[in-house]
């Protein structure tokens, strides 16, 4: 495990080497994404080991976003006053985010 | 004795320990009583975590820093997990494939209407100007979120809060949503949900096959740095 997580641990350091030395849009993790992609591709996939690691991170995955969730404590008096015209904007705008992309994603496959 | 209990609650209240080991521990409470409760999207529990955590530091008059101290540790993850997503994205490679050039085409679409459709829906209900910034890039993974946040000048600790409630909202109704306009293939309803909800649409797809969670990670990378982009050239043209 700790050889998975070291690997992982050093894509996202490259990564965030990478956007941030040549001001990248595109955040370190992300850029360490797309590098360790391009890797497993020329390799011809993950060791198992990796595999393992990975799979059992990202089934944890909701966990993360916990701490960050109970920042909401910072801003209660901002909610009060806002939250629910807030909510509605969220939900709104969601849906309309999700069928603009699904639809064009589905209708330019089906186009072909 | 209750002097003893108060001495250790004050050094125990000083570490990360605690905190960390109470992130954990009530989201793992919280999957159990989410499962045991048929597991309703309504109650996920990140929201149940939430909930209970933000309880008990009004209750005990803790300071949001001193708990992300400790919960820090697992806040870190989300790069090393993004980083992760490579694996289910390589073993997706054939799908990406088959809907490459369309996918391209639902990124720039899904952005650019990510960004908009908050400010318009925002100045619709009458939001701040404030509120407004910190909503624009709310589709998009947190700390690229709340970077964004602050070069339009709102509140990037709120546009975290925002960003968690867009992936709750996106991984409740998302995928039956875009069944129900047609959209049924896995890896096309994983990819809006990645783009449009990020981490929490990412997990949610992965409940439904490895190829739907796949390209969820795959759009909600390619979002960040998209809506990176668009953000201050589309803040301009709205009149942020």
């Amino acid at each position: 495990m700790i050889d998975a997580l070291l690997g992982i641990l050093l894509f996202q350091l490259i990564g965030e080497v990478l956007s941030r030395g040549l001001n990248l849009p595109v955040p370190g993790p992300v850029v360490g994404m797309l590098l360790l992609f391009a890797i497993l591709r020329w390799r011809g996939g993950p060791p198992a080991q990796l595999s393992a690691t990975a799979h059992g991170m990202l089934a944890h995955l909701p966990l993360l976003f916990v701490p960050a969730g109970v920042g909401v404590i910072v801003h209660l008096p901002l909610l009060a006053r806002e939250g629910a015209p807030l909510l509605v904007a969220i939900v709104v705008s969601t849906a309309i985010t999700l069928l603009a992309t699904g639809l064009t994603v589905h209708w330019l496959r089906q186009r072909k | 004795m209750d002097e003893r209990i108060f001495s250790i609650w004050v050094y125990l209240a000083q570490t990360p320990l605690l905190w960390l080991t109470a992130t954990i521990a009530i989201y793992r409470v919280m999957t159990l009583i989410s499962r045991r409760l048929g597991s309703p999207p309504l109650l996920n529990p990140v929201l149940l975590a939430i909930i209970a955590i933000v309880s008990i530091l009004l209750l005990t008059n803790t300071p949001y820093a001193t708990y992300f101290d400790g919960a820090q540790f697992v806040h870190f993850l989300l790069g090393p997990a993004t980083v992760a997503l490579a694996i289910p994205l390589y073993e997706s490679e054939r799908t990406l494939r088959r809907i490459f050039w369309p996918a391209l085409a639902g990124l720039l679409v899904g952005s650019a209407t990510g960004i908009s459709a908050a400010v318009l829906a925002g100045r619709l209900v009458g939001l701040s100007e404030q509120t407004l910034r910190s909503l624009a890039p709310k589709s998009i993974t947190t700390p690229i979120a709340m970077g964004i946040a602050e070069q339009l000048g709102g509140l990037p600790s709120l546009t975290a809060v925002i960003v968690i409630v867009t992936g709750m909202v996106g991984a409740l109704f998302g995928w039956e949503l875009l069944s129900f306009f047609g959209v049924r293939d896995d890896g096309e309803r994983g990819f809006a949900l990645g783009l449009a909800s990020h981490g929490l649409g990412t997990a949610r797809s992965l409940q439904f096959s490895s190829e739907a969670g796949a390209l969820a990670g795959l759009a909600m990378g390619l979002n960040g740095a998209t809506t990176s982009l668009l953000a201050p050239l589309l803040a301009r043209w709205l009149g942020l």
